[in-house]
């Protein structure tokens, strides 16, 4: 496939450091709207603030850089107005779940028809390295120097708790799954959640001595569990793995078709 | 005999006539956070907009429901969303998205008392340097405020229209006592009203610029999934619409930014004057405040004191040549209004300070009467 034909060329460089796993998840993104042959003119990509944010700047479609955390909240009013756009956002971990976390966890609530790809990388990067809601506990961070104190967030459980119609997780070293799920997220008629796990080797790698992007990728590699067999897997087994795969697909009425609904009995009530 | 009815009157609240001015003005998208003494804007539209092709979300905060109607405005929708004072400090974030990004919207405050959660039942006027300044930045605003029942549909309209022609959020300060009050009214018929929609690009998409720098200082809006594939952002950008550093390219957009407004202020201000042909005393007033200026200066003439009204309808941008067509001949100015004295303040600065300007506040929640308005003019 043509990836330039998705691209903004004259954009580039991106702002990404070598080793950086997100443009590995951007790939994934414009591999699967290929493969579906949407056109770019019905793709909006909606983003707040961060490195995972500039992903818009980049691609040729309807986007929307806005403020922190509030990608979701844009994304919701846009879709509403314009339903056959497919709305995508791209979010960090610090973006989606900490300052963003309320509109996140209510748009798995409200099950709106929107796709949220989460590039997880544990950290704040594109600010030098401020620990995020995913840090994981005793680990360093410019503004946990001494480790981490806080208990990091499962992001993908967060969404399933809250309702979201289809969650999964990947690494940017599992591309076929990757993909697998980004394509199955953006075909779901609900709220979907891919988060992919990515290496900052820069703010969080160097700080945590987990080596360059190549290495932490390795890690991933050796570390990711499937959902299946994680749930074979005592709590101490499972500390420090990745648990991958596909954590809810259900079918469940969307908003805007519940949305119909009440046009329809408002309709009746006022005939 | 045959009672004759006349189909245009209702018995309307302040929030009912915003709700339904918004209807009038093509308003379809509406996302709101329950707050008091707002909320029944909320209410109207979730009644009125499945009826009538429109949307309603309750959203899950004050900053999620500013962020959704900016969202909405892009993909095509006049859109709006109302609050009182707590809500209005939440929203202010993405206000300024709004006005960076050049997207028309429309928020509405129904002022209460403050700070903090204040007064939640009461009125307050106190937030009209938080309207002007609430947001980080050099940016241009513009302001409304109804007096009545009747001008709260009038001036709503008036806001998307303004939010249109000049691609900006346009916030539509209201208070209690206005929001609350409930007055029978005629509404205009629909075909005598003026409504103005965003200008469209006649470019190609390819020879788009969503930020283009000519004579007319307002670019043209595509709405997104139209055809015209761009980039909003709410960094310091350049024509197309794209992040830049380059201080000349920032420095060109911002100029014209606040250039939009500076150039147009005798299209966005309106006032109203009552009695100022030979008055020596100026009474200066808005909102639901200039009702009881408008009773003191009755009152004065009626005790042959030369008092006139000048009620701003507009305050952002400041009515700075208004003022000054009328102050000089006055002996004083007096200036009634629910805050310790933010209109004041900004009438000190535009008549230089060269009248003695008497203050009559309030921050108590109750109205300012007649009386003390009164007293003030003839004191």
């Amino acid at each position: 496939m043509d990836y330039l034909y998705y691209l903004r060329e004259d954009k580039m460089p991106h702002i990404w450091c070598d080793g950086c796993g997100h443009g590995i998840i951007l790939k994934s993104i414009l591999r699967v709207i290929d493969k579906l042959g949407w056109e770019k003119d019905d793709i909006a990509m909606v983003s707040g603030i961060g490195c995972s944010s500039r992903t818009p700047g980049y691609v040729d479609f309807n986007t929307l850089h806005t403020t922190h955390g509030r990608a979701i909240a844009f994304a919701t009013g846009l879709k509403i107005v314009k339903p056959n756009l497919h709305v995508i956002i791209v979010s960090g971990d610090g973006d989606a779940t900490a300052i963003g976390g309320n509109h996140f966890i209510h748009a798995a609530r409200r099950n709106i028809d929107l796709t949220v790809i989460i590039y997880n990388n544990y950290i704040y990067g594109m600010t030098g390295g401020q620990a995020s809601p995913t840090t994981p506990v005793g680990k360093k961070a410019s503004t946990a120097p001494y480790g981490n104190p806080d208990a990091p967030f499962d992001i993908s459980r967060l969404a399933q708790a809250a309702g979201a119609a289809y969650v999964a997780r990947s690494t940017v070293y599992h591309v076929g799954k990757t993909d697998r799920y980004i394509e199955q997220a953006f075909l779901k008629k609900g709220f979907s959640v891919v988060e992919v796990m990515t290496p900052c080797p820069t703010s969080y790698g160097r700080r945590n001595k987990e080596g360059n992007g190549v290495e932490m990728m390795m890690f991933q590699k050796k570390n990711s569990v499937g959902v299946e067999r994680a749930q074979k897997m005592s709590e101490e087994e499972l500390q420090g793995k990745i648990i991958t795969g596909v954590f809810v697909d259900k079918e469940q009425n969307n908003y805007l078709q519940r949305y119909e609904e009440v046009i329809d009995k408002a309709k009746q009530i006022n005939q | 005999m045959e009672k004759k009815t006349n189909p245009n009157v209702r018995m309307w609240q302040g929030n009912v006539a915003c709700a339904e001015g918004a209807i009038a003005a093509g308003c379809r998208f509406f996302a709101g956070y329950p707050i008091t003494p707002s909320s029944e804007i909320a209410e109207v539209l979730a009644l009125r907009f499945p009826v009538i092709g429109g949307n309603f979300i309750q959203m899950e905060d004050e900053i999620a429901a500013m962020g959704a109607i900016i969202g909405g405005s892009l993909g095509g929708a006049k859109t709006m969303t109302a609050t009182s004072g707590p809500g209005f400090s939440l929203k202010q974030e993405n206000i300024g998205f709004a006005v960076m990004a050049e997207v028309p919207c429309v928020i509405v405050n129904v002022q209460r008392g403050g700070p903090s959660t204040g007064l939640p039942t009461h009125a307050a006027q106190s937030d009209v340097m938080q309207a002007r300044w609430g947001t980080h930045g050099d940016h241009p605003i513009i302001v409304l405020c109804p007096s009545s029942v009747r001008e709260t549909y009038d001036l709503t309209i008036r806001a998307f229209s303004l939010a249109e022609k000049y691609r900006m959020p346009v916030i539509l300060l209201s208070d209690e006592i206005i929001g609350h009050l409930t007055e029978k009214i005629e509404i205009p018929d629909p075909s005598t009203i003026e409504i103005i929609d965003r200008k469209k690009p006649t470019d190609t998409p390819e020879n788009y610029l969503p930020y283009k720098m000519d004579d007319s200082d307002i670019p043209a809006m595509a709405n997104f999934g139209e055809g015209y594939r761009y980039h909003v952002t709410g960094l310091a950008h350049d024509e197309t619409g794209f992040p830049t550093n380059d201080p000349k390219k920032i420095r060109a957009q911002m100029l014209r930014l606040n250039r939009k407004i500076q150039r147009f202020r005798d299209d966005i201000v309106e006032v109203e004057t009552f009695n100022t042909d030979d008055m020596d005393v100026l009474v200066i007033s808005f909102g639901s405040t200039a009702r009881s200026a408008k009773r003191a200066v009755i009152n004065a003439r009626e005790k042959d004191v030369k008092a006139g009204l000048l009620r701003l309808k507009t305050i952002w941008p400041f009515p700075d040549k208004e003022i000054e067509a009328l102050y000089k001949p006055v002996r004083k100015i007096v200036v009634a209004e629910m805050n310790l004295g933010q209109i004041a303040h900004e009438i000190e600065w535009a008549t230089r300070r060269e009248k003695p300007v008497v203050r009559v506040n309030k921050i108590d929640g109750e109205p300012i009467t007649p009386n003390e308005i009164f007293e003030a003019i003839i004191s």
